[in-house]
């Protein structure tokens, strides 16, 4: 079967550096790749040379295209979700009709998800991108990746601004594309993104140094019961968990509240900086 | 033409939102207004009076300020949105390249134009109302001359901004260029010709080729056709095109020179990195 995306030999370099030094890889049709690593490691860049922003060495193709001489055809079948928003001066409803325009889909889908993500476009098409908050943009790009036939989905820490909740939804999205997108999402930690994906590619200094299968054990849609109980009121957890949107006993020493299962190891996170003030805990798979 | 339309419009909004863009469409409308206010209209200067007077003054500032304004507004915004990572969003679309480089042409093209037009058109519709006699063959060549000074200085602006790499170097760049065009419109040519470096004629072809001097004298063409003000230099210009082929050449030339740029920027963006 032919790889939906192939990197041969990669190559870049700006001025002396060698920010990729010959990547080779390839990446099926329904793989969800992780791309990890630390600063100046190349994700970036490599993620540019898949979009055909950058000119490179060696050989990139997706679905046997070239990205730089058959721009538009494959740019069609990609979502692309930056790290950082662009700042953006034009107002909401325009950058959703251009973009649709572009890409060839309805705003209506894009209108569709960003409501599932919990942003009502309708009280904000006449404000500019750029004055919205951190989340609210996250929500409208995921919204603009996600509201097409995009066949790749390329994924800058798409879900580090958003929500608990609006978490969760993002990856019920995404398992609504399991079958016939593939995805590389990238991340500075692992912990992040690894319950999102089932193959893992570790960068640095421009080299892969990990390319390993993720054992498939939590399903995106999974949802965890969570019942925490607490020897004492601290405010600090207190609103933490009320992040997460959970509710309080009458006391408030007893939490209960529902967790995305990809997100289980992000909440246990959390939860491990007031170890002290747990005095039960329990996880419960409830549904799927 | 679909993503061409596209593109020039996205960029036409993003400019209307902009600070620069108020501060241009101040400046250009301010001018005309003050210059209703002043009274110029009312005055007499070598001759002229009414709107020719007005439109005279008008397009002699204009020459001042749009040169550099275009120019720096253009490698601040392209340049600036490059940095700030516009261009690797936006590009991340399925747009050609072709749509985007000359979509964002024609958008700022209308952006530029449009406040410096619409000032001077605001002038003769005032001036009809109040009853003073518009001289339309002057309006209606300084409108060619104002559209023409935009393309020119657009088609710099953008090949500027696909050269350099960052906002600071396109701003810097941008000044030097208008900067050496100044200077080549009288001191430094004044100064070869006085050290008698080189012969008169080949000074005037010199000075012919900077189009911002081109500006400037088929400016003055309109109301003294036969250049006296410029002296003897006027004997080289007018043997050489004629009042008519210089009024011409004035239109033709820093077209060409803004689309020359302009194609010449397209080539490097297209064949480089893009953000």
């Amino acid at each position: 079967m032919t790889p939906m995306i192939q990197f041969n030999n990669l190559a870049k370099t700006f001025r002396r550096a060698r920010v990729l030094d010959g990547i080779s890889l390839d990446i099926g049709i329904g793989e969800r790749v992780a791309l990890i690593g630390s600063n100046g490691a190349g994700k970036t860049t490599l993620i540019r040379c898949l979009l055909g922003e950058y000119t490179f060495d060696g050989t990139v193709a997706i679905a046997g295209l070239d990205p730089r001489s058959h721009r538009t055809t494959v740019l069609g079948n990609i979502g692309f979700v930056p790290q950082l928003p662009p700042p953006l001066k034009m107002p909401v409803g325009q950058l959703i009709e251009f973009s649709a325009a572009l890409c060839g889909t309805d705003p209506q889908r894009i209108h569709a998800i960003a409501r599932r993500l919990g942003l009502g476009l309708e009280s904000i098409l006449a404000r500019q991108f750029v004055r919205l908050s951190g989340g609210m943009k996250q929500k409208l790009l995921i919204a603009i990746a996600l509201g097409r036939d995009a066949k790749v989905l390329v994924m800058d820490e798409p879900a580090a601004n958003l929500d608990p909740e609006a978490r969760k939804i993002f990856f019920d999205l995404l398992a609504e594309r399991l079958d016939d997108a593939t995805m590389i999402i990238s991340s500075h930690r692992l912990d992040e993104v690894s319950a999102l994906v089932n193959r893992v590619i570790e960068m640095d200094m421009g080299k892969i140094v990990l390319d390993d299968k993720v054992t498939d054990a939590v399903t995106l849609t999974a949802v965890l019961d969570c019942r925490i109980a607490l020897c004492r009121f601290e405010p600090a957890f207190a609103k933490a968990l009320a992040g997460w949107k959970f509710t309080a006993s009458a006391d408030n020493l007893v939490w209960e509240g529902a967790i995305a299962g990809p997100d289980r190891l992000r909440f246990l996170g959390i939860v491990s900086r007031y170890t002290a003030l747990v005095s039960d805990l329990s996880l419960t798979e409830a549904r799927s | 033409m679909k993503q061409l339309w596209l593109t020039a419009k996205l960029d036409i909004v993003e400019s209307l939102r902009a600070r620069w863009f108020q501060i241009y469409t101040l400046i250009f409308g301010g001018i005309v207004a003050m210059l209703f206010l002043f009274g110029l209209t009312e005055s007499r200067v070598l001759g002229f009076i009414g709107l020719s007077r007005l439109l005279v003054t008008y397009i002699q500032l204009t020459m001042a300020i749009l040169p550099i304004f275009v120019l720096i507004t253009t490698v601040r915004s392209v340049a600036g949105d490059r940095e700030a990572g516009v261009f690797e969003y936006l590009l991340s679309l399925p747009v050609s390249l072709f749509a985007w480089f000359w979509g964002k042409i024609i958008g700022r093209y209308i952006v530029v134009f449009a406040p410096v037009f619409l000032a001077m058109l605001a002038a003769v519709g005032w001036a009809t109302i109040q009853d003073i006699e518009v001289p339309w063959a002057i309006f209606g060549y300084y409108s060619a001359l104002l559209a023409v000074m935009s393309v020119c200085f657009l088609g710099i602006g953008m090949l500027i901004s696909a050269l350099a790499r960052s906002t600071d170097m396109a701003q810097g760049a941008a000044f030097m260029v208008w900067l050496a065009l100044l200077l080549f419109l009288d001191l430094i040519l004044l100064g070869v010709m006085i050290q008698g470096k080189v012969a008169p004629e080949v000074a005037v072809m010199l000075a012919l080729l900077n189009p911002l001097q081109v500006f400037r004298t088929a400016a003055l063409a309109m109301f003294d056709p036969q250049l006296i003000v410029l002296g003897p230099s006027a004997y080289v210009v007018l043997d050489l095109f004629g009042a008519e082929g210089f009024r011409l050449f004035a239109l033709v030339y820093p077209t060409l020179i803004g689309l020359l740029n302009a194609c010449a920027g397209y080539f490097v963006f297209k064949r480089g990195d893009l953000p």
